[in-house]
């Protein structure tokens, strides 16, 4: 495991943060009951329907309503494989039919918080809306379920995933903290008006009614949501916390001031590496720091329509410009970003090991070679006075950091690049419509899934999500196999083909750093672990408070 | 007068119809949408039939001039429709945040003319004098100082004196609740910003009324009831500042409408859920149908403020006459 669970102290008068490790001793401190967590949140909510929306400033405030029916072990969230049953009971099923089927067994003890029992009807009748949404009803998240040919419940505890091929992807898709299981009969409810044949359907956009930890008591649009605890849960003993409230706070000062004045305990996002240093200073031990890889990345796209990026060489040149290794330590210290790696989530099974990666394109670890052959390839490719605009986001962090530290890079090798900063929706408008030069792109998912993640990298023909705009029918072919693929020896071998083709061979994409997780909250906040990825680990059934 | 006011009220149609065709069509020109952002979230991939189904949902897949007339047709019924963020009613969306930007407007009106008026009466009275200087500077330093800046420094000075003084650094309250539902929770977030908004407020403030009575305590008028030995008090405030009083309510009337719609980075500063903090989000989002709602809101504000201190002004001045 790459994280640990860190507490700064604080060397006042020395000016001096040092660092220490959490001891096993405080992790086995016992729960006390009672409570209510206050966390700020930098984002609004737009609806509460999960299947619908993709932002963690719905996550933080809803998730701990709902239940899935699996999740990430709570215990254990930096493992990137150790799945548990949330809604389902026993250990997590195996597949059957040649990994065709998982079957699963759906506890009998489950009441939505207006009583109604849980049956398997309304896991079938939550996947359906996700994976075979009706007409006029938006699932985000349907493409990650490629691999699903039907669902059925046999009887009431029963629910069966059919698939049309084995897959690796299909666990880690239903873990995802979005897939909130909703009530069968919620979703079939009728307009009272007779008008709109999908309002079982959007219901939950704006009601709530789960499973979760905590019952919905109100919500003050743009200010706060608010939860009691549920006495009805379905995990033994828990939540430990009275209720809590998710308190909406665009401005990253206010969430910082916040925890500093102890309005807030907590802040599940992240924060810069000079804020957690300002809490730290300022409250000392009353602050706790855990850290981890994130399971975000920000992206060079290489919009491939546009000469000269259509060269290979080019592309290879001005990846080879890029020193990673020293920005991995000079970065780290100003912005969320830290670990240098391939398109794998770093402490993944699938991810690449550094003496391979220090063989490609952009990695190599003697950068004046490098940059020679940068020279050397840009020479060849008769593109030496190379100039473009660097499309990205107006956002500091960390995009605005790592676009300006990019041109610093790409200048040593005499490329001029301008930075051309645009409010997000055009960020994405220009991306998708491919008029920009090179952008930087990111890619930022829940649960690690490579296997599905990398699906960014597959031609834009088939994945609009490809920004770089190429067509490569190899590395097509070598994704579906990594997709049908069970056996986990075999899809490192498809992984390292298709993620060597993606970085040197054709270097199609460019990596920058993979994020950095920063938690700093107040110390009296315990049981939450954190988890490689800001939308993980939110029902927050195992936080509690000891303030002595 | 009545008929005076019937006929602004009807003028404020065509105005506030004016603004929202303005924004119609403004809010379209920029590039991207709010499917796009939706679905897209912090940077994941987004499925070129989730945004079809999102664009059919909120009819962005029509042309521009079927998008109109819906929306004119809605606004010609009093159907404001529903944020395309959240889904809920636009009433719904603006009904809190006006609470609290009406709060925050009127004790930033109340602290900054409780401030500027004897502030720019004294000035004015004791011209050239240690005590108008004393007022200018501190006028002039209100207008120099931007109110977030402020906001800062109130923010940041409360939490370094408290817990230099007692140990453990205080912040105000960062979630809003209505007064009549917590009195002093409520006051302890929205002094501070009204604090921080009526001191810019008042200097402004401060300046006209002092440039409005050196004017007024020039005319013949002053003189002749000083001649006739009226007492001094009577002069300043029967006749001096009640006839310096229009320009300065004009002010007032400006600054107040503004309060509520615009002060967006004070808002955030003080994380206040209000109308400003609003304004930003929906823009952010290209939530057409709440931007569009608040410019003609914020349009509808300034009108019938406008209106207002028009009909003070007879108050103030029994020659003015409305018909």
């Amino acid at each position: 495991m790459t994280i640990a669970r860190k507490r700064y102290a604080l060397a006042l008068g020395a000016g001096a943060v040092a660092l220490a490790v959490v001891g096993g001793s405080a992790l086995a401190d016992m729960p006390k009951r009672g409570g209510v967590l206050n966390f700020v949140v930098g984002s609004k909510i737009p609806t509460y329907d999960g299947h619908r929306e993709s932002t963690f400033g719905m996550i933080h405030p809803i998730r701990p309503f709902y239940s899935l029916l699996i999740r990430v072990n709570p215990e254990n969230p930096q493992s990137t494989t150790d799945y548990q049953c949330d809604l389902c009971e026993g250990a997590l099923p195996s597949a059957t039919n040649d990994g065709k089927t998982y079957t699963f067994s759906v506890r009998k003890d489950v009441k939505f918080h207006d009583g109604t029992p849980l049956t398997a009807h309304d896991i079938k009748a939550t996947f359906d809306k996700i994976i075979f949404p009706p007409e006029g009803v938006i699932s985000s998240r349907k493409p990650q379920f490629s691999m699903v040919e039907s669902i059925e419940a046999p009887d009431d505890h029963t629910v069966v995933f059919n698939l049309r091929y084995p897959s690796g992807a299909f666990i880690p898709a239903i873990a995802a903290p979005f897939n909130f299981v909703f009530a069968k009969k919620d979703l079939e409810r009728e307009d009272p008006e007779g008008q709109d044949p999908l309002y079982g359907m959007k219901w939950h956009q704006t009601n709530i009614n789960g499973t979760g930890a905590f019952r919905f008591v109100q919500h003050q649009p743009g200010a706060f949501v608010e939860g009691a605890r549920y006495d009805g849960y379905h995990h033994d003993g828990k939540p430990y916390l009275d209720g809590f409230k998710a308190i909406s706070a665009p401005k990253t000062a206010v969430r910082i001031n916040a925890i500093r004045g102890d309005r807030a305990a907590i802040e599940f996002r992240g924060f810069a590496p000079k804020q957690r240093d300002d809490l730290v200073a300022a409250l000392g031990d009353r602050i706790t720091v855990q850290e981890s890889d994130w399971n975000c990345q920000l992206l060079i796209s290489i919009n491939h329509k546009k000469p000269p990026f259509d060269d290979v060489r080019v592309r290879q040149a001005l990846m080879h410009a890029v020193d990673r290794w020293s920005a991995s330590d000079s970065l780290s210290k100003i912005a969320i970003v830290k670990t240098v790696a391939g398109i794998v989530f770093p402490s993944h099974g699938l991810a690449i090991d550094d003496a391979t990666l220090k063989t490609y394109a952009g990695f190599w670890p003697d950068i004046d070679k490098a940059r020679a052959e940068a020279k050397r390839l840009l020479k060849e490719a008769g593109a030496e006075n190379l100039t473009f605009d660097l499309h990205n986001r107006t956002v500091d962090m960390p995009y605005r950091i790592l676009g300006t530290w990019l041109i610093g890079e790409w200048k040593k090798i005499g490329v001029n690049v301008t930075q051309a900063g645009v409010a997000t929706s055009e960020w994405y408008a220009t991306h998708r419509a491919g008029t920009h030069d090179l952008g930087i792109d990111a890619n930022c998912q829940s649960v690690i899934n490579p296997v599905a993640d990398v699906g960014k990298y597959t031609s834009r023909s088939g994945n609009p999500a490809n920004y770089s705009h190429y067509e490569d029918p190899a590395l097509d072919e070598m994704h579906d196999r990594l997709l049908r693929s069970g056996d986990p020896a075999e899809q490192a071998e498809i992984m390292r083909a298709f993620e060597k083709r993606v970085l040197n061979d054709e270097a199609h994409y460019g990596m920058t750093l993979w994020w950095n997780k920063i938690n700093p909250h107040r110390s009296y906040v315990k049981g939450w672990k954190i988890a490689p990825s800001h939308y993980l680990n939110q029902h927050l059934d195992q936080v509690w408070i000891d303030k002595g | 007068m009545s008929k005076y006011v019937v006929k602004r009220v009807l003028l404020m149609i065509p105005t506030i119809l004016g603004a929202g065709i303005l924004v119609f069509l403004m809010m379209r020109l920029l590039p991207g949408d709010i499917c796009l952002i939706r679905i897209a979230g912090d940077g994941m991939g987004v499925s070129d039939e989730a945004l079809a189904r999102c664009r059919a949902e909120f009819g962005l897949d029509k042309p521009l001039w079927a998008q109109f007339i819906d929306f004119a047709v809605g606004y010609a019924t009093f159907d404001f429709g529903k944020s395309m963020w959240t889904t809920n009613p636009i009433t719904h969306e603006i009904g809190l945040r006006f609470q609290l930007s009406l709060q925050i407007a009127i004790m930033g009106t109340i602290t900054a003319v409780a401030i500027a008026l004897p502030l720019g009466v004294i000035s004015a009275i004791r011209q050239n004098t240690w005590m108008d200087y004393v007022v200018r500077t501190f006028a002039i330093a209100g207008i120099a100082i931007p109110s977030f800046w402020l906001g800062i420094m109130i923010i940041l000075g409360m939490l370094i004196l408290t817990q230099i003084w007692f140990g453990s650094p205080w912040m105000l309250p960062v979630e809003y609740r209505p007064i009549w539902e917590d009195p002093l929770h409520n006051l302890s977030q929205t002094i501070w910003p009204a604090l921080a908004t009526g001191y810019r407020y008042s200097a402004v403030i401060t300046r006209m009324t002092r440039s409005a009575m050196l004017e007024v305590l020039r005319e013949d008028y002053i003189r002749t009831a000083r001649a006739k030995g009226l007492m001094e008090k009577v002069i300043r405030t029967r006749h001096a500042l009640k006839n310096a009083m229009l320009p300065v309510v004009t002010l007032i009337g400006i600054e107040f409408a503004f309060l509520i719609g615009g002060l967006v980075v004070t808002e955030q500063v003080f994380n206040l859920n209000g109308l400003g903090q609003l304004f930003v989000d929906a823009v952010n989002a290209h939530d057409y149908t709440l931007v569009q709602a608040l410019v003609m809101l914020v349009v509808a504000v300034f009108v019938v403020t406008n209106l207002v201190v028009d009909l003070v002004y007879a108050w103030f001045d029994p020659r003015i006459h409305y018909s």
